[in-house]
């Protein structure tokens, strides 16, 4: 009897093994025979919050009706993302054709050999596309991944609570004064201000948008030489860090992803919110309590306005796909302007054309479109590395600490450095 | 039937006296028996071998290799899967990291490898916590459906309802309440931020599991609860022992075979435990479990992942096989004492 329960309990742990197990690599064959491959493609893509999905199946089929587009929605959580890709091209799945890359991802899938490079066969104009966003997705000199959409972070204030937008620091602080409540979401009053502090990737953003403002820098020039620990990335990270110490963050914030941070401005809790321009269309939706009173500008800085975290995704062709002639094709359908403008449109979400920008159209109703292109061109991408995961990990972590009051800055930004050399080196 | 109400005289004074004559009929086994018993549970050995045997032989065999790492020249990744000895076994045990120079240092915070051992200190303090908060309640639990009151099927499908949910809802619904403006912190008046500071966030955790996983244990207990004649108790009673002494000396020996298996079982699930964290609190804030980890590093090296799954397997078993000793000789003084 307590054998057999034994090896009951044996059998059930090996469950842990069995996913290591499965997880083991090899080289990929496969591209060659799918380069110039014509026929129906799936494109695989993060939930759709902004609705823009249909029009882009529906246009795409209409055109294409021998090479549909089946569109299959992941979750709307990055990693979760991250770990189905992973998974299903370590499995080489041919059934991924077209596949929606974070910027910060670009790296791995490329050097991983994920991802095919748009040269040659699959060569894509990007003349009219945003300079930034192209780079984004470069990895060692060559395009791999299609810009979709871009992003740049955003401040949205309250009209009715100020008069114009805070475009220092200091200026933001002092606008909250005598109108909010301290360190907590509570009462009437709404807290000052929040951004995205959970421990997540979007904790990465905001804290690499405080170290970018004060001119520290997370990696060198290079690309690989760690810099984080300086003076100034300590300068720019205490504007979050006393933010929770003297109560002009809320300390509910330490919680918030993009989704509640949204939340707690559209039911009129923060002054101030940083996020993404897709937050627009939400907060003048139906059941906001600020529709129509809250305005958007550039993040402010410590002198003048401060920067941005590149954000957005890219289209990248899976290696492994067997008709890449028509992903190249949808590719460059996403690119084209009906899409793009539909995207903004109906989503709200940042096109990577250029002429968009400057759309008379466009600028009318978008009236914030000229400062988040100012935003993009300015954005300062994450570190571009293939070992990005562990790099953000060491990044999230230690600021998370120094948030919480766990470690100083000080010891945070020495411990974030030494992280993102090991996570560098390879673990 | 039982043990209290039908041993026999001659028995109860030696109570090995059964074990060992099943050791003597098994040992005696003729070879022709012994060979169609073989062959009877072949196909089930030979099952166990592929789907288990396999990817854990794999297993161990990767942990023993290098995970691709960047060519420098090309800029892609290598194939990876050259020996590397222990060096994978290290990295986590003695929590050593590469540097960019090429050697090693120990794990500086932020990197995964410095986590290694709070996420053992993490899982093994849930599952001591929970398990003893599931027991205690659930054994109030289990007495409480087991008297006869008006009432009682409802109160069993109140408190059963939780342990149909499956986890991730859980885990969702008790995001929500402990959302910082959720019913909990309303409840109680205060403004924890639970998920997002230390000691809140692990309570959580703490609180939806044995919330969820409460009914489960209550559950086999019940069944063995309504073991027990009700003859033994009034025997107890007309003998003269209270409320209290009929708890310890007749319920609990009496109930403790189900007792145990309710324990190992729910100490295995929490020590395995990844949904429940993973979901309400994403693992930050102290609550990075084992498996948590394993999952973590799969994505950035699958070898080295390999081996800490092995050392993850081999100290969940180390526990399970320590835990299955410990009750089974519990159980068995306590029979004997309980028969005598």
């Amino acid at each position: 009897m307590r054998a057999r329960r034994v090896a009951g309990v044996a059998g059930v742990l090996s469950a842990t093994l069995v996913l290591a197990g499965c997880g083991s690599g090899g080289d990929g064959d496969s591209a060659a025979q799918g380069a110039d491959g014509r026929g129906p493609i799936t494109f695989v893509t993060q939930k759709d919050n902004s609705g823009v999905l249909p029009f882009i199946a529906d246009e795409w089929n209409k055109a294409h009706p021998d090479e549909k587009v089946t569109i299959k929605q992941q979750s709307d959580q990055a990693d979760q993302q991250l770990s189905d890709f992973e998974q299903h091209f370590q499995a080489k799945d041919p059934g991924y054709d077209v596949v929606t890359v974070d910027v910060v991802w670009t790296a791995e899938f490329a050097a991983r050999g994920w991802i095919v490079p748009l040269t040659g066969r699959h060569a894509l104009d990007t003349d009219k596309l945003l300079p930034a966003t192209v780079k984004a997705g470069t990895y060692n000199g060559k395009l791999y991944a299609a810009p979709y959409g871009s992003d740049g972070g955003l401040l949205y204030y309250r009209t009715d609570l100020v008069d114009s937008a805070p475009t220092t620091w200091n200026e933001l602080i002092g606008d909250c004064k005598g109108k909010t409540t301290k360190g907590t979401i509570t009462g009437a009053r709404p807290a000052c201000y929040a951004g995205q502090f959970a421990k997540y990737e979007g904790l990465t953003v905001n804290a690499a948008e405080a170290i970018n403002a004060t001119g520290g820098t997370i990696v060198g020039p290079d690309g690989r030489s760690t810099t984080v620990d300086s003076p100034k990335s300590a300068a720019g990270l205490d504007f979050l860090v006393n933010g929770f110490k003297d109560g002009y963050i809320p300390k509910e914030a330490l919680g918030f992803q993009e989704t509640q941070s949204v939340n707690a401005f559209q039911s009129g809790q923060l002054m101030f919110m940083r996020n993404w321009p897709y937050a627009v269309a939400i907060l003048n939706g139906k059941g906001s309590k600020v529709a129509g009173k809250f305005g958007v500008a550039p993040l402010p800085g410590p002198s003048g306005h401060g920067a941005s975290t590149l954000g957005g995704h890219n289209l990248g062709i899976s290696a492994y796909s067997r008709h890449q002639a028509t992903a190249l094709d949808f590719l460059k359908f996403i690119e084209s302007d009906k899409v793009q403008r539909n995207n903004l449109t109906v989503g709200t979400l940042a096109p990577v054309l250029t002429s968009m920008y400057s759309d008379p159209k466009l600028t009318r109703k978008f009236t914030y479109l000229p400062d988040l292109l100012k935003s993009i061109e300015t954005a300062v991408p994450r570190p571009i590395t293939p070992f990005y995961p562990g790099v953000t990990e060491a990044i999230e972590t230690n600021t998370y600490a120094a948030l919480q009051g766990r470690t100083t800055t000080a010891q945070a930004l020495k411990n974030m450095q030494a992280a993102i050399k090991s996570a560098t080196a390879g673990g | 039937m039982t043990v209290a109400g039908h041993v026999e005289p001659g028995t109860a004074g030696k109570p090995g006296g059964d074990r060992r004559r099943t050791r003597i009929r098994r040992g005696a086994l003729r070879p022709r028996e012994a060979r169609t018993a073989f062959l009877l549970i072949a196909p089930a050995l030979l099952l166990l071998a592929l789907v288990v045997g396999y990817p854990v032989v794999k297993a161990v065999y990767q942990s023993f290799l290098t995970d691709p790492g960047l060519n420098k020249a090309t800029g892609m990744f290598d194939a990876g899967n050259n020996w590397f000895g222990l060096h994978n076994y290290t990295h986590w045990l003695l929590q050593r990291c590469a540097t960019p120079e090429g050697g090693y240092t120990s794990c500086p915070s932020g990197a995964l490898g410095s986590q290694f051992w709070s996420s053992v200190g993490v899982t093994v303090g849930f599952t001591v916590v929970a398990c003893t908060l599931e027991t205690v309640i659930g054994m109030a639990f289990a007495l409480t459906m087991h008297r006869a009151f008006r009432g009682r099927a409802m109160v069993r499908v109140a408190i059963l309802v939780p342990w149909a949910i499956p986890t991730a809802v859980t885990s969702k619904l008790w995001q929500v309440m402990f959302d910082p403006q959720g019913c909990v912190n309303k409840l109680l008046g205060t403004h924890y931020a639970w998920t997002s500071s230390l000691w809140p966030a692990r309570s959580a955790i703490v609180i939806a599991d044995t919330w969820k996983t409460t009914p489960f244990i209550a559950l086999l207990i019940l069944a063995g609860l309504q073991n027990i004649p009700a003859e033994t108790y009034e025997a107890a009673k007309i003998d003269g022992a209270g409320a209290w002494r009929r708890f310890t000396n007749v319920t609990l020996p009496l109930v403790k075979p189900a007792l145990a298996v309710a324990v190992v079982f729910r100490a295995l699930d929490t020590l395995r435990m990844y949904d429940l964290p993973k979901i309400l609190t994403g693992g930050s804030n102290g609550t990075t479990t084992s498996s948590i980890l394993v999952v973590d590093q799969l994505t950035r090296g699958a070898n080295s992942a390999s081996a800490l799954s092995t050392i993850t397997f081999v100290l969940i078993f180390v526990i399970a096989f320590g835990l299955v000793r410990l009750l089974n000789a519990n159980l068995f003084g306590a029979q004997a004492k309980a028969v005598r």
